[in-house]
């Protein structure tokens, strides 16, 4: 009886705590990051940024949510409309799916998959599906270069993200994300793989429309690019959407270059939020730093630089790696 | 890439810098005293008003927020009769200061003049008035001025000597 019950526990309540903790958490990243990202710029252009409602201006975003939720919410009349209502849907669905290969800590992941990297490289590429759809569905010249851009820097990013990861697949021997940050108890991935992790972080940036690659929703050429027709909470949607984005990325680059939820003393747990939210703020930075490249560089960035570094990167891996087993 | 990385540690460097923010309504901002703020009427040493109605500030004013009508009392003294700033117009920009003779007319560093009704903007002359001088103090324009007025005669002026008879041959 005892061990039914235990059982019970064991396989239904507790991955059903972990499904909807991590929802929870994950949901709540948005406002707590659009605040963290207001300050944040603000300390680097020496300004105060939201500090009027609540303690810090914490309940700014609350404030900003329930603007955008009383705001009209209006689908243009030459859109298409069933896909102009499901594009914003679809960058959510996606992001969020990808959390499910997120190893919170050594038993706190949703599925543990033995694809997990293919799985979240999946998903990414889904989510291009998301800002081509809205440019297209918007009928408007500026959404629909918006989304071709879009198209064209996830093809771009999209191929040397998958390479860049190879050489931390290679040497763990597994796509699996909790065995990838098992084997780095000894040392840190960002150490042998520092050319992977660099090349991953600007292909995340990149995934993810933040500012040096924002040319999908270029504002001083596109207007807002793809979500210029958009507004209230579906415009909302994406604006979480990218958040979710940043998060997933920055969990994502904890987990395999930086040792997951790898450290001493304090819980795991703890060990992987704080290194998320320094990923976090590097986002932020560079966001405080560096302005928009043009389009033809951006393209020429990933052909012919990062894309060569992540094939030497996995070429030289997977030399050394041979060499030391021989 | 060099530049990329050592404006991306300049940038990080700014979080131990002051910031320059002043938070306004908590903190005042410094105002130099030359400020160009709200416009006041003020009153000569004995407590009349210096303003004499001549219209050279609603001359000068350039997007005409300033009217008003002379008058001239029993002694002869000329004073506005009213004298109205629509200061929802105003764009101090400190022209009729310039142009006043009397100084009567003075901008002060006094900024904070919201008003939720617009009509609350057009301040009439017992809202300009104040009781003091202002920033110039003890001038006194009929005292100087050579202008016969009840209780001082032609040449009563202060460092001004008696009328010459242009009809005498005498010195």
């Amino acid at each position: 009886m005892m061990s039914t019950l235990l059982e019970f526990i064991e396989h239904v309540w507790r991955p059903l705590l972990v499904v909807f903790g991590v929802l929870f958490v994950v949901l709540n990243m948005a406002p707590v990051l659009i605040w963290l990202e207001r300050r944040l710029l603000a300390l680097w252009q020496d300004r105060y940024g939201p500090n009027r409602v609540g303690p810090f201006g914490m309940l700014q975003p609350i404030a900003d949510t329930f603007k955008i939720f009383f705001k009209e919410d209006w689908i243009p009349p030459f859109a298409d409309k069933v896909l102009f209502v499901i594009a914003p849907g679809i960058v959510i669905a996606v992001v969020l799916a990808s959390f499910v290969i997120i190893p919170f800590g050594p038993n706190i992941m949703i599925a543990d998959m033995n694809i997990g990297i293919l799985f979240f490289l999946a998903m990414t590429s889904m989510s291009a599906y998301s800002v081509v759809l809205a440019g297209w569905a918007s009928n408007n010249k500026y959404s629909l270069i918006g989304g071709m851009r879009s198209a064209a820097q996830m093809i771009t990013y999209e191929v040397f993200m998958g390479l860049s990861v190879m050489g931390v697949v290679v040497l763990t021997g597994s796509f699996n994300l909790r065995d990838i940050v098992e084997a780095q108890r000894g040392l840190w991935f960002i150490v042998p793989q520092f050319i992977g992790f660099v090349v991953f972080f600007v292909a995340g940036l990149a995934e993810t429309h933040r500012i040096p690659f924002d040319l999908p929703e270029a504002e001083s050429e596109l207007g807002a690019g793809f979500h210029t027709e958009y507004s209230g909470m579906k415009f909302g949607m994406f604006f979480v959407g990218e958040y979710f984005g940043i998060t997933l990325i920055s969990a994502l680059t904890v987990a395999l270059f930086l040792g997951g939820w790898l450290g001493p003393v304090l819980p795991p747990v703890v060990w992987f939020v704080l290194k998320t939210f320094v990923l976090i703020s590097l986002f932020i930075l560079l966001r405080a730093t560096l302005p928009r490249p043009r389009y033809d560089q951006l393209i020429s960035y990933g052909w012919k630089l990062m894309l060569p570094l992540a094939l030497i990167n996995i070429v030289v891996t997977g030399g050394v790696y041979l060499a030391a087993r021989l | 890439m060099w530049s990329v990385l050592r404006s991306v540690w300049e940038v990080f460097l700014h979080t131990f810098q002051r910031r320059v923010t002043v938070q306004y309504p908590d903190q005042m901002p410094p105002i130099p005293p030359r400020w160009r703020g709200r416009i006041i009427l003020t009153r000569d040493p004995d407590g009349g008003e210096r303003c004499v109605a001549c219209y050279l500030c609603s001359v000068a004013c350039p997007v005409g927020c300033i009217a008003l009508q002379a008058a001239e009392d029993a002694t002869g003294r000329r004073y506005p009769e009213f004298f109205r700033i629509n200061f929802s117009r105003c764009i101090f920009c400190g022209m009729c200061e310039e142009a006043c003779p009397t100084c009567a007319i003075q901008l002060t560093t006094d900024f904070e003049m919201s008003e939720y009704d617009r009509q609350n903007m057009v301040y009439e002359k017992e809202h300009l008035l104040i009781e003091g001088e202002g920033k110039i103090k003890g001038y006194n324009f009929y005292k100087v001025a050579g202008l016969a007025i009840g209780g001082k005669g032609k040449g009563e002026a202060e460092n001004e000597s008696a009328p010459v008879d242009v009809r005498s041959l005498m010195p």
